[in-house]
C-alpha cells in the first residue's frame, strides 16, 4: 500500500452513495451542521429547509420563506427525520454520527440510532435564522446544472480519481 | 537492448524498476517544503527554515533561483507575501517537474515508443485579474493557517471565488480545482483534530492553484488540426463531488499517412453533488459523440479537428463522424506500439499528471488481501484497480482473471501503477473484452439499465427544483 500522505491521489472525501432525491432534494454536513431541504408533501412550491447542529443538537425547520415548520415544537418534525435519514444514504452512517458527535448505544451507527441519539434529551430549539444561508447554499447547488460543458481539457482533475471505496 | 520477448507491442516492465538518480533527494525536500505547509507560515519555527533553506537550495542555478530565495527567506521570517507564495509554489513545481521528466524518460524505454519534441509555451491572453487575485489571497491565507490551522472560517472564503469564476470558462481550470479542494479542506475542519494531514496531495493542489492564479497560466492554445482516423484504446473517468471529467485516449492517425500519434479528447463539466454513478455519463454524453463511439467499438474519422501541443484534442462533434469497427485491443496490439507519445507543458510536468497508455499480456495476476499484482516478465507491477469506475462494466475480478490488458500507465508514492481501461477476460468459458467505459455512450444489460434509470430520475428532480426555484 503506498504511503497515503505522500500520495498525490490519496482519497480525502469518501464519494456520495446515490439516494432517490424526490423528497429530500440536497443535503450537506456544512458549518457544523447537517442542514439540508426537504420537499413539502403538499405543495410543490414549497420546501422546509431543516438543520441539527452538531455537538448541541439544536435544531431548527421552516419553510423557504422563513414560515416556521408547525411540526417542529419541541422535538423532530418529520422534515427532520427525512433529513437524517437521507443524510446516511448519502454520507453513511458513521460520517454523520461523527460529524454530529452522536455517541451510538450500541452496535451498528444507523439512521435510527443517530435520531434516537440526538433527541435522547428534548434538544434546544435552533436558530432558524439559518434557513437563508442553507436555502442559498441548495440554489448554488442546483446552479451547477446550469453551467457549460466543456471539451477543452482540465488537467487538474488528474489529482481526482475515482474510488470504488464507498463509505 | 534486448527486445522483448512477447513482441514489440508489450511494455517492458523490467525498465521501470530502475533506481534514478537523484530522485529520493528531490522528493525529500518535497516532502521538507510539505510539512511546512502543514503546520503553515504564520510564526514558522526553526524546522520550518530549514526546509525552506532546502527548497532554495535544490532551485540554486535555475533562473529561479534568486526568487526562490528571497521568498525563502521572506517566508521564514514569517513576512511572505503573495508574489513570494507564488515563488515558493514554482519552485516545488520545477521541483517535481524534474522528477517527472526523469520518470518519463524511464516510460519510455519501458514502451519503446518514440516521444515528442519538448513544448516551448507562451503566455496567452489575459483573464479577470480581480477574481485571479481573489483565489491567490485565498491560498495565501491557506499557507499562513496551515492544514492543522484550518478551520471553517479560512475554508469559507473560497466560495464565492469559485461560484464568480466557474461560468468563465477561462477560468473553468481554477475554479474546478479550487472547488474540489475546498471541499476536501471543508471537510477535513478542524484541522487541529486531523489524524493524519495528506500533506503531498494538498501541497500540489496549493502548488498547482497558486501556479494558476498567474494570468494566461491556464491558456492551453490550439496550436494546429488534424485530419484522419481516430482509434480509440480506453476511457479514463475522473471525479471529485461536483465536476466530473472524462478524457479518451486513442491512437490518431493522420490521413497524408505521417506518423500516427497518442492523443486525448476530454470532455468535463460541474455537477451537483447527488449526480453520481450512471448520472455522469449521462451529463457528458450528449457534449461528444466520441463516447458513443467507444461503446460501440468504432472509429471515428476527424476532418479539421483542434488540437493543442500536448496532443489534446478539442473536440467539436461537427468535426467528427462514425468510422469503420475498431477492436481496442487490435489497436493496442498493432497501432499503439509506433505511436508517438505526446509531450507534456511545462505546467503539467508532474508525476500525478503521468498517464501513459501501455498493452500488457501474458503476465501472472496475484491477488493479495485487497492490492492486485501483474508479474509482467518476473516484474511485479502493481494494479490501480480504485481507480476503475463503478458504474461501468468492468469490475476488480474481471481484472484478477484477466490475460490482457489496455491501461494508463501512472507514478504516485514512490511506485509506477497500471490503471486498467480494458481487459481480455474469460465470462462463462466465452473470450470476452470489457470496458471500464463500457458505459459511456449508453448502458445494456439489467445492471445498466438500472442504474441508468436511477441516474434519470434524480436528474429529473433536480431539474425541476432548480426550474421552480432557480429563477425567483
Amino acid at each position: 500500500m503506498p504511503d497515503w500522505e505522500k500520495s498525490s491521489t490519496a482519497r480525502v472525501i469518501p464519494p456520495a452513495r446515490p439516494r432517490k432525491l424526490a423528497k429530500v432534494p440536497f443535503v450537506e454536513l456544512a458549518d457544523g451542521r447537517l442542514q439540508g431541504v426537504v420537499s413539502s408533501g403538499s405543495d410543490i412550491e414549497r420546501v422546509y429547509v431543516s438543520s441539527v447542529a452538531a455537538g448541541t443538537y439544536a435544531f431548527a425547520c421552516s419553510t423557504n420563506n422563513n414560515r416556521p415548520c408547525g411540526g417542529a415544537r419541541g422535538s423532530f418534525c418529520n422534515h427532520i427525520r427525512a433529513l437524517i435519514n437521507e443524510a446516511v444514504l448519502q454520507y453513511g452512517a458513521e460520517r454523520v454520527a461523527r460529524y454530529l458527535r452522536v455517541e451510538i448505544a450500541d452496535g451498528e451507527p444507523s439512521a435510527q440510532g443517530i435520531t434516537a441519539g440526538v433527541s435522547a434529551t428534548p434538544p434546544p430549539r435552533g436558530d432558524t435564522m439559518a434557513a437563508a444561508p442553507v436555502f442559498s447554499r441548495f440554489l448554488r447547488h442546483l446552479a451547477y446544472l446550469e453551467l457549460a460543458t466543456t471539451t477543452a481539457p482540465l488537467p487538474e482533475m488528474q489529482w481526482f480519481p475515482p474510488t470504488r471505496v464507498v463509505p | 537492448m534486448v527486445p522483448a520477448d512477447q513482441g514489440g507491442a508489450v511494455m517492458r516492465a523490467d525498465l521501470l524498476a530502475g533506481t534514478i538518480a537523484g530522485l529520493d533527494d528531490a522528493l525529500a525536500t518535497v516532502d521538507a517544503f510539505d510539512r511546512i505547509l502543514v503546520a503553515g507560515l504564520l510564526r514558522p519555527q526553526p524546522a520550518q527554515a530549514v526546509g525552506l533553506t532546502q527548497l532554495a537550495r535544490a532551485l540554486a542555478g535555475t533562473p529561479l533561483a534568486s526568487r526562490v530565495a528571497e521568498a525563502a527567506e521572506k517566508a521564514a521570517a514569517g513576512a511572505a507575501s503573495e508574489d513570494h507564495f507564488v515563488a515558493l509554489a514554482a519552485a516545488r513545481t520545477a521541483l517535481l517537474g524534474s522528477v517527472h521528466d526523469a520518470l518519463m524518460t524511464q516510460v519510455a524505454e519501458a514502451t519503446g515508443r518514440p516521444g515528442s519534441e519538448e513544448i516551448v509555451t507562451a503566455p496567452g491572453g489575459q483573464q479577470a485579474a480581480n477574481l485571479l487575485a481573489a483565489g491567490r489571497s485565498w491560498l495565501s491565507d491557506l499557507a499562513r493557517s496551515g492544514w492543522r490551522g484550518l478551520d471553517n472560517d479560512v475554508v469559507s472564503g473560497s466560495a464565492q471565488v469559485v461560484s464568480a469564476m466557474l461560468p468563465d470558462p477561462a477560468l473553468r481550470r481554477l475554479a474546478t480545482l479550487l472547488d474540489g479542494f475546498a471541499a476536501e479542506l471543508a471537510a477535513s475542519c478542524p484541522g487541529a483534530a486531523l489524524e493524519r494531514v495528506p500533506a503531498r496531495r494538498w501541497a500540489d493542489l496549493w502548488s498547482r492553484a497558486m501556479l494558476l492564479t498567474l494570468p494566461g497560466a491556464a491558456d492551453t492554445p490550439v496550436t494546429g488540426t488534424v485530419t484522419g482516423r481516430l482509434l480509440p484504446l480506453g476511457v479514463d473517468l475522473q471525479e471529485h463531488a461536483t465536476a466530473v471529467q472524462a478524457q479518451v485516449h486513442a491512437v490518431f492517425e493522420p490521413a497524408d499517412g505521417t506518423v500516427s500519434r497518442l492523443v486525448r479528447a476530454s470532455v468535463s463539466a460541474p455537477k451537483p453533488d447527488t449526480v453520481v454513478g450512471a448520472g455522469v455519463w449521462q451529463l457528458l454524453r450528449p457534449h461528444m459523440s466520441l463516447l458513443a463511439a467507444v461503446s460501440e467499438g468504432r472509429s471515428m474519422d476527424l476532418a479539421d479537428m483542434p488540437v493543442t501541443a500536448e496532443g489534446d484534442l478539442i473536440w467539436i462533434d461537427e468535426h467528427a463522424r462514425p468510422g469503420q469497427p475498431a477492436d481496442p485491443f487490435a489497436t493496442a496490439r498493432v497501432a499503439l506500439p509506433t505511436a508517438a507519445d505526446a509531450a507534456a507543458v511545462p505546467l503539467d510536468r508532474h508525476p500525478a499528471r503521468i498517464a501513459v497508455p501501455v498493452f500488457l499480456e501474458g503476465y501472472a495476476a496475484r491477488k493479495d488481501d485487497d492490492a492486485l499484482t501483474f508479474t509482467v516478465a518476473g516484474h511485479p507491477l502493481a494494479v490501480d484497480t480504485d481507480r476503475i469506475p463503478a458504474a461501468g462494466p468492468l469490475t476488480p475480478e474481471a481484472v484478477a482473471a484477466s490475460g490482457a490488458c489496455i491501461g494508463l500507465l501512472r507514478w504516485d508514492a514512490g511506485s509506477f501503477s497500471v490503471q486498467p481501461l480494458a481487459v481480455e477476460t474469460t465470462v462463462r468459458k466465452q473470450a470476452v473484452a470489457v470496458h471500464a467505459g463500457g458505459w459511456a455512450g449508453g448502458t445494456t444489460g439489467q445492471a445498466g439499465v438500472k442504474a441508468e434509470k436511477a441516474a434519470t430520475d434524480a436528474m429529473s428532480v433536480l431539474r425541476e427544483r432548480a426550474g421552480r426555484l432557480l429563477r425567483k
